[in-house]
Parts: C-alpha cells; structure tokens; sequence
C-alpha cells in the first residue's frame, strides 16, 4: 500500500486522535459500561489500521515496526498471567480476584442493584483489561502490518522482475 | 458425476436435514431452559467481583481459563503470520 | 413473537458454509465458507442466551422496574461469543496467509491441481 493524497493524510491526521481515546475510554470503563479489553482493543488496532491506510506500510514500518509491537503482545500477555499468579499467592486459587474488597487499588465493592457506577471497584479486572487491551491492539495491528508490508514488497519485486 | 461427489451430496443433505430438524426441535425463542448458573452469576457478581458489568466479571473472574487459552490462540496466530511473512521477504 | 426464526437462521448460515467448503475449489471460498460457519456459530450462542424483553446484564443506570435474575439475558454465552470472535479474527489472518503461502508455491488456487502437483 502507498501513501494516499494529502487531504486523506491530514483527515487521517486529525480523525486518529479522537478515536485512539474512544478505545482507551472503552478499555478502562470495562468494568462498568459495555466494552472491555476485547472490544476497546478492536477500536484502537482499527485507529491504527487508518494511519497504515493513509500513510501507506512503508511509513508505518518505519516509524512503528514490527519488533515493537510484538514486544507490546509480550508484555500484555506477561501481566496478564502475573496478574493470575497474584491471585494465587494472595487468595486461594488462579485467577482469583484478591482485590475485590480489600480497601486498595479498585478495591471498593460497590452498592448492590442499580447505581451510576464507580471507577474504583472491580478488583484486577480493570487491570487485566487494560493487559489483554495491550496484547489485543498489539496482535491485531501487528497482522494488518505485516500482511500489509509483505503485499507491497511482493508487488514491487514482481514489477522488478517484468520491468 | 464421480463417486467422491455422490458421497459429498449425500453427507451434505444428511448434515442440512440434521440442522433443520434441530433448529425446529430447540426451544422457544426467548426462554432458555437451564438458567440456574447464569442466575447465580447475576445475582453474585456485584457482591463477588465487585463489578458492575456481569459480561466482563464472566470473562476475566468466573472463567478466566478461557480468556488465558484465547490469549495463547491469537499469540500463536499472530507468531504463524509473523513467522509465514518474514520467510516470504527473505525470498 | 418471533418464534424459531433465530435458530433457522443459524442452520441457513452453517449450511451456507458447509456448502461453500465442501463444494466450492478454491481455497479462498473456502476460507470465506469458514467464516460463514463461524458466524453461524457465534448467533447460535447469543440467540441461546437470550430472554424475551431481557435487558443486558450491567447495573450501571439500570432502570428501575427490571427484576434481577429473570429480566436480564444470559452472561455466559455472551462471553464466550466475546472470546470466539477474536479466535475468529486469528485464525482467518492465519488461514489467510498460509493461501498466500500456498498460492506463491503453487502458482494456483484450485485444490485438485494443488493435489495433482504434489503428487
């Protein structure tokens, strides 16, 4: 993929920001609203989907790379599982929600029935949203990359090769 | 018409005739039978999870071994593609 | 009251599919016939946790007159749908590239020349 016309480059420019914040704001309300790591993470790798389309996968290779986002994928994926293994050494089981109700980090329980919500309950589920986020929008952005990059590279030395 | 075709039409019309006939065997649109988990995750997951979204609370509290097997599917995915494209630059 | 037309709809799409794979030669109809089964699925999984009038299972602004356990839909199938279609996501990028694999060894999509070149 090339790079496309100026107008689409700086529409792209301007629209990227407001829906890099939308997945951030579904990611970290997962615990309240609908949304969750899945879903903010598909809106976000999408933001990035847009640049590759505008900016073409050359400029998007360059200045992200692959090596980076793989590393991302790594670590979402490594506080995913620590955050289980906490839950072993601090409760009783995997996976166990050792912050609910322990007075810490989005450790409040909130009123029982209906409310207008509270950032501060939830336990490690705000936390291993944002982990499984990280890992969502890296693995899924790294996929259009390379699939993106290797198209073009496959192109050019095809008309290398007739030309 | 080859024996292999006659035998892929005639598991194909066993497989649509199983489908249908299940699809009108099913229960009613909008009342599902056995509820007594789906219930208890309801009432519980405020007071357990301390979150208010039952969906998030299923998958990250109450089930999260599937949430880990779904993370290693698309590690391995995103490694088969990596993997698939770098040997396909090199030549 | 719209009786079982949900699940009808279901085994069309799984039919559609299966008909794809099992008839169709090329390898991308194939992939798309995949999909079509998965999506299948995936409405299969949420029309079975569905309550009639039930609202979505979060109590943030919930309103008023819902009663807890009977006015809400079904959570753990909506769960699973949620893992199954990043699943879905992974491996379609997956078959994907390993057609494009097959396609530059080969040189072709159709699966009996595919056969017949190997041997």
């Amino acid at each position: 993929m090339s790079e496309m016309s100026k107008i689409v480059r700086t529409i792209a420019a301007i629209v990227f920001p407001f829906i890099m914040i939308y997945g951030l704001y579904v990611i970290a309300h997962g615990h309240l609203t609908p949304g969750g790591g899945f879903q903010g993470g598909a809106i976000v790798a999408s933001a990035c989907a847009l640049l590759l389309v505008a900016y073409g996968s050359m400029w998007t290779m360059r200045r992200i790379g692959e090596k980076r986002l793989s590393v991302f994928e790594s670590i979402g994926a490594f506080f995913f599982i620590a955050l289980a293994l906490l839950g072993l050494f601090f409760g009783a089981v995997f996976f166990n929600n050792f912050l609910a109700g322990s007075s810490f980090l989005f450790g409040d329980i909130p009123m029982v029935g209906s409310n207008t919500g509270d950032m501060n309950t939830g336990g490690v589920l705000p936390l291993m949203n944002f982990a499984v986020g990280i890992k969502v929008v890296a693995g899924l952005f790294v996929i259009i990359l390379v699939m993106a990059y290797a198209s073009n590279h496959m192109e050019k030395k095809r008309g290398e090769k007739q030309g | 018409m080859s024996r292999r075709d006659m035998f892929a039409v005639v598991f194909f019309s066993i497989v649509c005739m199983f489908f249908i006939f299940s699809a009108l065997l099913m229960h009613p649109f909008g009342s599902p039978d056995e509820t007594d988990m789906d219930d208890m995750i309801i009432k519980n997951t405020q007071r357990e999870t301390g979150a208010n979204n039952g969906v998030t609370s299923v998958v990250f509290d109450y089930r999260g071994f599937d949430t880990l097997g779904e993370a290693t599917i698309l590690f391995t995915a995103v490694a088969g593609v990596v993997l698939l494209f770098r040997r396909m630059k090199e030549t | 009251m719209i009786f079982n037309i949900p699940f009808i709809a279901v085994a069309a799409l799984i039919i559609i599919g299966l008909y794809a794979v099992i008839f169709r030669k090329n390898l991308i109809k194939t992939v798309i016939g995949i999909t079509i089964i998965e999506s299948g699925v995936n409405l299969f999984l949420i029309t079975l946790g569905y309550r009639e009038g039930g609202v979505p299972p979060i109590y943030t602004n919930l309103p008023e007159d819902v009663s807890i356990p009977r006015g809400m839909v079904l959570p753990v199938p909506q769960a699973l749908t949620l893992t199954s279609i990043v699943i879905g996501v992974a491996v379609l990028a997956l078959m994907l590239s390993l057609v494009i694999h097959i396609y530059r060894v080969y040189g072709t999509l159709d699966v009996r020349r595919i056969r017949r070149l190997r041997e």
